[in-house]
């Protein structure tokens, strides 16, 4: 009888160890095998590759350059994202289903679509924002955004926002509109109502929000690899390139789990920190 | 002019009117219950006394100074809203240092006043707890002494036990009448409960479709209805020939109304009887005071004096 639960999981864990933990054990197998241009892959066990990203600076500096643009995409959809779920939540029942829409919107169309998009719009000269500002005369040279940081920051928090959004929302449905009343009649003005006593509730659909949007925008590849290129790498792009041009598969697994390991820890670490603060609270 | 007035206050939702001409006068210190069945208009009246919901006519008046003009956060009323709407993030003593700090009461004085008042409700020892690791009435007694602290000039409480069991609830409007007694706040309270009202009141406001049927101190109320649906709201009753008679004014004698005992149910401290007579079926009750009492099936003689 004690057995049933576990035979009833067994078929999903198959599937998991199947699709999920062996792929991994793989990759990081082969993040320790040798490569060669002439020989190509060696199954010993080494640290060459360890080494190599350890100890060069180009490394560091792709990496420095991933968690940084990730860093910035999570301000920004916080920033606007909250914001944009509070005003949301506050609409009445047609325009709501409208907006919600909208703003699932970028996650509608295909990730390739949307990116060309943004590149159409300030690409270079030919770019129909940069040339209706520059046409304004409102300034003088194209505001650079194809292979820039800013672009990739901008494109990616662009289709990453409604995960913030969505994450906000449901913390802020959770809100009872009557513990603003009491606020106000306690005699709190609008702003001191916001934070006080809205922002704090809102903190845990913003924290759950910010861990998803972060994972999401430190490991993209579509986004990064149209508008950064081959220029501007990031860990994804740099372990594609890895894998599909140099074919230097080890160093790209190396690329790889390092990338991994870090988000994985940041989701454990930033879901430790959020359930010992509001556990007692939110309960 | 009565410290708190109502002047024809109606609110309208569209077409449907949820209060409608409204008056009614508080009095300083006074407990006034507005009592009424579900939708008649309670929590509207008190949500516009409050401010959250702007009146479609007519004037609200404190202390002769138009209400209306004083926007919500600047009323200094006190409200217990009947989901308690405590502040989750916050713990017993951030609740309800609150409205102290937003009044700019400085941090030694407002360590002393929600202490004191946290020791009035009986709450002193729960100060560092959130409102999520209390029961249902004590987060009900942080509300009440979030309220109080502010030292309000009205207390509004708009069903703030009803979702109390009902060994709790006596215990609590006990509480509630002494804290009132004490601190001598003038408080409307909002119920469908009428034995709630009752027990607490000055004064019941008995509401129906957005409209006071009658407005009097409770003994009055229950003795002279002014309206059949106070005498049906307020209890149980008899309708004998047009007039009201409450089922514990009916006695058992040896001459008057001839009647068939229908049923009887034991009560406690009283009996049910349904008696059916030639005015149809009445009610009766009557206290158990340990003797015999007619059984089903036996025929009675029913009396009472004149309402
Ligand atoms: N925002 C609103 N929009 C439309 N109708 C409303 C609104 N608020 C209340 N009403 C209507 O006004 C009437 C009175 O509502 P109110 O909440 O004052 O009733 P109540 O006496 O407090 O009832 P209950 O005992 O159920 O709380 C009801 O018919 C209700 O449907
Ligand atoms: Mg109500």
């Amino acid at each position: 009888m004690k057995a049933m639960p576990y035979l009833l999981v067994l078929p999903a864990l198959v599937l998991f160890a199947a699709v999920v933990i062996v792929p991994l054990a793989m990759t990081v197998a082969l993040s320790f095998h040798d490569w060669g241009q002439y020989k190509g892959i060696e199954p010993v066990f080494i640290l060459k590759n360890w080494r190599e990203v350890l100890e060069d600076s180009y490394y560091y500096e792709v990496f420095g350059r991933t968690f940084r643009i990730a860093a910035l995409v999570t301000l920004l959809s916080a920033v606007f994202g909250a914001p944009e779920a509070y005003i949301l939540n506050r609409m009445k029942s047609p325009w709501r289903g409208f907006f919600l829409l909208v703003i699932l919107g970028p996650l509608l169309i295909s990730v390739v679509a949307r990116t060309l998009g943004w590149a159409l719009l300030f690409g270079g000269n030919s770019g129909l924002v940069n040339k209706a500002l520059m046409s304004a005369g409102l300034i003088s040279a194209p505001i650079p955004f194809m292979f820039t940081e800013t672009g990739m920051v901008v494109a990616l928090a662009h289709v990453l926002m409604p995960y913030m959004v969505l994450s906000v929302w449901a913390a802020l449905q959770r809100l009872d509109p009557q513990i603003e009343n009491a606020a106000v009649a306690l005699g709190a003005g609008p702003l001191t109502v916001l934070r006080r006593i809205v922002l704090p509730q809102a903190m845990p659909g913003i924290l759950a929000g910010a861990v998803i949007v972060f994972s999401l925008a430190a490991s993209a590849f579509a986004t990064p690899a149209i508008i950064g290129g081959r220029r501007l790498k990031v860990a994804s792009t740099l372990a594609y390139d890895e894998f599909l041009n140099t074919l230097n598969w080890p160093l790209g697994a190396t690329v790889a789990v390092i990338l991994l390991v870090v988000l994985a820890t940041l989701v454990i670490v930033a879901n430790r920190l959020v359930e010992r603060r509001y556990a007692q609270v939110f309960g | 002019m009565a410290f708190l007035q109502l002047d024809a206050l109606s609110k309208a939702f569209g077409p449907h009117k949820a209060v409608d001409g409204l008056t009614l006068g508080v009095e300083k210190g006074e407990f006034v219950s507005l009592l009424g069945p579900s939708g008649c208009g309670k929590t509207t009246t008190l949500q516009m006394i409050a401010g959250f919901v702007e009146p479609s006519g007519g004037a609200i008046r404190l202390e002769g100074k138009d209400l209306l003009a004083v926007k919500p956060a600047k009323r200094g009323l006190g409200i217990v809203f009947q989901s308690y709407a405590l502040f989750p993030h916050m713990s017993v003593a951030e609740n309800v240092a609150f409205g102290l700090e937003m009044q700019g009461v400085a941090k030694a004085e407002r360590a002393k006043r929600v202490a004191e008042t946290l020791g009035l409700v009986g709450l002193g020892a729960f100060a560092a707890r959130f409102p999520r690791q209390l029961s249902g009435g004590q987060q009900q007694r942080v509300a009440l002494a979030r309220a109080l602290v502010i030292r309000p000039q009205i207390l509004l409480l708009d069903e703030p036990l009803s979702n109390l069991d009902a060994k709790l609830r006596e215990e609590m409007q006990i509480e509630l009448r002494q804290i009132q007694r004490t601190v001598g706040t003038t408080t409307i309270l909002v119920t469908h409960d009428q034995a709630e009202a009752m027990a607490l009141s000055d004064r019941i406001v008995v509401m129906n479709q957005g409209r006071a049927e009658q407005i009097a101190p409770p003994h009055e109320a229950y003795e002279r209805p002014a309206t059949p649906f106070v005498a049906n709201f307020l209890g149980k009753t008899n309708l004998i020939d047009g007039k009201a008679v409450r089922p514990e004014r009916i006695e058992f004698a040896s001459s008057g109304l001839a009647g068939t005992v229908r049923t009887r149910i034991f009560q406690g401290n009283h009996w049910l009887y349904q008696v059916e007579t030639a005015s149809g079926l009445l009610t009766v009750i009557r206290q158990n005071a340990g003797g015999t009492m007619p059984e089903e099936g036996a025929s009675v003689h029913l009396a009472w004096a004149a309402p």
